[in-house]
């Protein structure tokens, strides 16, 4: 009997309530299991009270990040020390490695641009949107459209813009929006974007730009409506204007704000593997230090030169470490 | 679509008009506004683009630019239906299993990491204990570290176990094949910007309300059912949203801890191995992109007002 689309998709049905079942059983066991500690717990007060309630309220979580993260974070600098299976330690060899080898270079480079350009792009442009569109009718409406690409997986928007820079027709002719403009501009023969261009570096970062603009706007503009009327005025009174007053009451005013916004987006940023994984597959001079970690670690099995890998990862965004470290100590003596 | 991004909490805003109209105008120009709409409509363009171009049949999309399908409207659903069902792309089953799997996975790993965050928020602001403020700390610090210096360890936990010199700490669990590595690696990464999230909103409750639950001898765990978790609900929400997201557009995680297989993978991971390999088949392509929006964009516009607080309850400070 021949196989038609329908009854495949009846068994595809079935495939998918068989999974679906398996994870909302796995939600009930773990509310069911709170449910019977908050039961049999909720009993206790008084003396016992309080270590329970810490123990309980705090244990499953501690373990996790112990388990999940701590651990595993002083085992990578463990494995970045020794050979792919950590039977011998080979002291920095995997280190002088990253830092000799030439491909790794470029990898080292581009992922520099990408933590400073395209964080200070979409800070920077998203400052600027924040100030025009308060003013204007139908500002919602703006800032819906722009905010909407933040709800967009990295894959996702990576197609939309693969869709827009490379795409060919059937004599694989360039008819990408793109490409378009630029014959419709008087290049006849445009070059394939991504795949050769040596601008693609920065064309992969205008999908994050993309992406990640909306979020700078929305929170810059509530940081600028918070601030407080008397400042403005006095300024004014005193005969600052226009971008004298955006320069030195403004930008001080959101200064934290605008600082949160940039590590939030920095941090957000090294989710570049995504695009890159997706748009160009880290070819044609646009691995990242994400990608060829992972590429290291999961696809050629060399462990301990892509535990190094992330390591010098975790090096590179130390400072914003620290510096978040720094301001909530600012904060909690403040408070 | 609505009015909602703008309408954010306070009466400062009113009060704070005038003066910051007075930078706002020296901004005000035509060239300004301008400026706005022609980001927006840059801002929208891919987006519509992908659309269009998955609502149309295969020669057209072969054949001209997808713009032209305001002049010549020719579009189909047929698209959606070769690649959700009939392994349009050399799968058989298309994008279904994959995209049950996106569901399967996202549910659980929104509600592990909200529930166990929100019961750690609350021991770190209101069981205060010694330590408890240098564990706060620890906590927050971790939200800053790069995942990838945790993926190695732990694949390796969840494949073999931990050993320490001969002896045994964590079995072999076998679960290579399951959800379970995925859903518990986006929680345990999700925990502490969760806590700390939550604990910004947990920590300003009223301390006489506390309080007075305390003398009516109510216990933490009584405490926390009845008052945190109904007075939270709107954090609870915002944090809820932002995590579902998050995690349905992962990619690294599921593709370290998922494998690349039907059984388990999202459609993040299948797409982009598609995007790679599919030059020639645009109409299917942009299809599937465009399902694996669908769901995030849908519950964007629908609950955006949660959303929007949530971020700004996060990171605008004074």
């Amino acid at each position: 009997m021949p196989v038609t689309s329908v009854q495949l998709a009846d068994s595809a049905w079935n495939d998918a309530l068989i999974k679906l079942g398996n994870s909302f059983g796995a939600i009930a066991g773990f509310l069911g299991i709170l449910l019977v500690i908050f039961f049999a717990a909720g009993r206790a007060t008084g003396r016992l009270g309080r270590p329970l309630a810490i123990t309980v309220f705090l244990g499953p979580a501690v373990l996790l990040l112990l388990v999940g993260l701590v651990v595993p974070l002083v085992r990578t600098i463990y494995l970045s020390f020794r050979n792919d299976d950590s039977s011998r330690f080979l002291g920095v060899k995997n280190y002088s490695w990253a830092l000799t080898d030439q491909s790794i270079h470029q990898v080292l480079l581009n992922t520099l641009l990408w933590l400073i350009i395209a964080p200070l792009a979409a800070t920077g442009l998203g400052l600027v949107l924040a100030l025009l569109v308060d003013r204007m009718r139908w500002q919602a409406l703006y800032k819906s459209l722009i905010f909407m690409p933040m709800a967009i997986s990295l894959v996702g928007a990576s197609i939309i813009w693969k869709f827009v820079y490379d795409t060919r027709d059937s004599t694989q002719r360039q008819t990408g929006l793109l490409s378009q403009l630029a014959i419709w501009l008087g290049w006849h023969n445009p070059p394939n974007w991504i795949l050769s261009h040596p601008l693609n570096n920065f064309l992969l970062m205008v999908v994050m730009v993309w992406v990640q603009t909306g979020f700078a706007m929305v929170v810059l503009s509530a940081a600028i409506k918070a601030i407080p009327d008397e400042v403005t005025e006095a300024a004014r009174l005193d005969g600052a204007s226009g971008l004298r007053l955006f320069w030195y009451v403004t930008v001080p005013m959101i200064r934290t704000t605008l600082v949160v916004v940039l590590t939030t987006v920095m941090i957000v940023t090294l989710k570049a593997f995504d695009i890159v994984r997706t748009m160009t597959g880290g070819n044609f001079g646009t691995q990242v230090l994400a990608n060829e970690m992972y590429s290291q670690s999961f696809v050629q099995f060399n462990v301990g030169r892509g535990s190094a890998l992330a390591v010098i990862l975790f090096l590179a965004v130390l400072p914003l470490v620290g510096y978040n470290i720094v301001q909530l100590r600012k904060e909690r003596t403040t408070r | 679509m609505s009015s909602q991004i703008s309408d954010q909490p306070s009466a400062s805003d009113t009060a704070a008009l005038p003066a910051v109209k007075a930078v706002r105008k020296s901004f005000s120009s035509p060239l300004g506004s301008l400026f706005v709409i022609v980001v927006t409509v840059l801002w929208t363009i891919p987006t519509v683009g992908l659309l269009a171009t998955s609502l149309r049949p295969k020669e057209d999309v072969a054949d001209s630019g997808w713009w032209t399908v305001f002049a010549h409207p020719n579009l189909i659903l047929s698209n959606y239906h070769t690649v959700l069902f009939d392994g349009g792309f050399g799968v058989s089953g298309g994008l279904m299993p994959y995209m049950v799997n996106s569901l399967a996975i996202s549910v659980p790993a929104t509600l592990f990491p909200l529930v166990l965050a929100a019961m750690a928020a609350y021991a770190l602001a209101w069981v205060r204990f010694r330590g408890s403020d240098t564990l706060f700390f620890l906590i927050f610090a971790l939200q800053v570290v790069p995942l990838q210096m945790a993926l190695i360890p732990l694949l390796q936990l969840f494949s073999g176990g931990a050993h320490l010199g001969g002896m045994t700490i964590i079995p072999q669990f076998n679960l290579s094949g399951t959800y379970a590595p995925v859903w518990l690696a986006h929680t345990m990464f999700a925990l502490p910007l969760a806590t700390f999230l939550l604990h910004n909103f947990i920590s300003q409750l009223p301390r006489d309300l506390m309080e007075a639950a305390v003398v009516d001898g109510a216990s933490h765990f009584k405490i926390f059912r009845s008052i945190v978790l109904p007075l939270c609900a709107p954090a609870l929400a915002s944090f809820a949203i932002f995590q579902f997201l998050w995690v349905w557009n992962d990619l690294l995680v599921a593709l370290t801890f998922a494998g690349g297989t039907p059984d388990v993978a999202p459609m993040t991971v299948r797409l982009a191995q598609l995007a790679g390999s599919f030059g020639g088949r645009w109409e299917l392509l942009t299809a599937g992109a465009f399902l694996s929006i669908i769901i995030p964009l849908l519950v964007f516009f629908g609950l955006q007002r949660y959303f929007v607080r949530g971020l700004l309850a996060g990171s605008v400070k004074g």
